[in-house]
């Protein structure tokens, strides 16, 4: 028996974690701002006002610097698959590989083609194709996103495949139902409108400070006007994508929902924690220890959200691990929720199976090999659960995704407010005038971004510890590299991207404490 | 025209950090690296999922 390092497994987690994260610094306000920039010279190219130009320009030069640092941070994530999880990388076999070729080949280009136009063609070009250009700059980054989301929602819920023991694959078999999968529309537009949420609040941050220092008060004015329909639109859409995600997480990843809400034990109806501080001295899921100190919760918005009845049951993770509550399966028939031990005990019948049928395959024995592949195939939906040692393992980190989801839920709460009194104060011409407004715009940027990362943070420590959900755990999935090697190259990026961080930041302060080109 | 030739510089220099010393040095194909042909990375997956086991 091959033996892994469990620290293997957390430091290669870290790694892609550091690396995600910092990629995510720039996705999104490449996404948000990107837009509010079209919209802008949309505006110029509507009414020939060269102020309208001016003001295109300078927030085009902010987008072309986060642009400029963040590109090619995520080629690192793929050079991962490759070195630190390469098990994980030949079983998803083209079902990965499919959207993220599609993602290369013609979001990429798009883009790149279509940004040398976006900066280097102002004069060059019509305007009308200018124009186009960079509506189709900002369509082929979303257009990325949407592949890459699609990857993602792939692990989540895996759909649309079949599993071949023979190539020790997952093969497609239905690409739309791997595009079109619901986890991955709702995931692409919560994402998606949740970064026009953060390109909102960073315009309103910058035009803020700007009116702080009395500069720029007709680029401000007419920058926060724009961002904060735009801001508001998102955040709205994101509330709803949101709850479109919720419902998804509770089909297919129960788990994570009742860790996103600390819910130990499920109950009928179950509400919904606004805020909540859990209790440090709960220790495993079965003690009698209350998890929480202290909560606030809607009566029944749990299940709402849920299961869309409000009074119907939500599992806790004790349910989850103990079975037996009333579950519906794929066909929609009502049945009795397996227990943890009982999934466990199909994984490694589904596991030993493989090693079977590879062995009767190898050696030809073709009517043991159909015998194996037969029993394969019947426990292929609790796979990875052969490799779970104990069942305590399939419980994720509980304050970790408690606290990120609660956080990104009230922050996402904050800019539905922040962006309708934006809208109004600047349509008053009061904006500029309340200074604590001016000071919280600011401070907006910050928590847009601490929003957009605890998003990324639910989902990926949420569905712990599946890299694939229910057919492979982490610890299956890491190359049986020497830890070392991952921490060194852990520490490497933290340096890397602390000092990519540092200079995209001093060059954007730089740029932003310039301001705009002089007035011609 | 100092913000551009800044901007450039930079991506250079990720580039070549990142495809001349990451991809090279760090973070070689681990399965392209030790074999050659579909199957045998196929035997080499299967043996790895089949065999893992963590430490007690």
């Amino acid at each position: 028996m091959e033996n892994i390092d469990p620290s293997l497994v957390d430091w290669s987690r870290a790694q892609f974690a550091l690396t995600a994260i910092y990629h995510w610094l720039f996705v999104p306000l490449t996404l948000g701002l990107g837009i509010i920039v079209s919209v802008m010279e949309t505006f110029y190219y509507k009414t020939g006002n060269p102020e309208w130009k001016r003001i295109t320009q300078f927030w085009m030069k902010l987008f072309g610097i986060n642009f400029a640092i963040g590109v090619a941070t995520g080629i690192i994530l793929e050079f991962e698959f490759g070195t630190n999880w390469s098990n994980y990388s030949w079983f998803v076999g083209d079902i990965f590989g499919a959207p993220l070729a599609i993602e290369g080949i013609m979001a990429f280009f798009m883009e790149s083609t279509f940004i040398a136009v976006m900066f280097f063609g102002w004069n060059k070009v019509s305007k009308g194709f200018h124009l186009a250009s960079t509506w189709l700059t900002v369509f082929g980054a979303t257009i990325s996103a949407l592949w890459i989301l699609v990857a993602n929602a792939w692990m989540q819920f895996p759909d649309g495949m079949h599993f071949n023991p023979e190539t020790v694959r997952n093969e497609m078999v239905d690409f739309w139902a791997v595009l079109f999968s619901p986890v991955a529309m709702n995931k692409f537009s919560h994402t998606v409108t949740s970064s026009w949420v953060l390109g909102s609040a960073f315009v309103i941050g910058v035009s803020a400070w700007f009116m702080l220092k009395k500069r720029e008060q007709s680029l401000s004015t007419k920058s926060i006007r724009i961002a904060a329909v735009f801001g508001l639109t998102g955040a709205l859409l994101a509330a709803i994508t949101g709850d479109g995600s919720a419902r998804q997480v509770a089909l297919h990843q129960p788990m994570k929902l009742a860790v996103m809400e600390g819910l130990y034990k499920g109950s009928n109806p179950a509400g919904l924690v606004l805020i909540g501080f859990l209790n440090p001295e709960k220790g495993t899921y079965d003690d009698d220890t209350n998890p929480f100190l202290f909560k606030l919760q809607i009566p029944g918005l749990l299940s709402l959200m849920a299961n869309r009845e409000l009074h119907s049951f939500v599992p806790g993770i004790t349910d989850l691990i103990n079975g037996g509550f009333p579950v519906e399966d794929t066909n929609g028939i009502m049945i009795q929720a397996l227990s943890a031990e009982e999934k466990m005990k199909r994984g490694k019948i589904a596991v030993q199976s493989l090693a079977s049928f590879r062995t009767a395959h190898e050696t030809g024995s073709d009517s043991l090999a159909a015998i194996h592949r037969a029993r394969l195939e019947a426990n292929y939906g609790q796979f990875g659960y052969g490799f779970i040692k104990d069942k305590k393992e399939l419980i994720p980190n509980v304050p970790i995704t408690f606290y990120t989801f609660h956080l990104m839920v009230l922050l996402g709460l904050f800019f539905i407010l922040f962006f309708a009194i934006s809208g109004i104060l600047i349509h008053k011409d009061l904006f500029h005038k309340w200074k604590g407004m001016l000071w919280l715009s600011v401070l907006s940027v910050p928590l847009a971004y601490l929003c957009s990362e605890c998003g990324w943070i639910v989902a990926e420590v949420g569905r712990q510890p599946w890299v694939i959900q229910d057919i492979m755990p982490a610890c299956a999935a890491v190359s049986a590299v020497s830890t070392g090697s991952v921490q060194t190259t852990f520490f490497l990026f933290a340096i890397l991207f602390t000092v990519l961080l540092v200079a995209e930041l001093s060059i954007l302060f730089r740029q932003i404490s310039k301001g705009p080109d002089p007035e011609h | 025209m100092k913000l551009g030739k800044t901007l450039w510089l930079i991506i250079l220099i990720k580039l070549f950090i990142i495809f001349f010393i990451l991809k090279i040095f760090f973070f070689q194909n681990l399965l392209n690296k030790h074999f050659d042909s579909d199957q045998e990375k196929a035997a080499f997956v299967g043996k790895e999922l089949t065999n893992r086991n963590l430490k007690p």
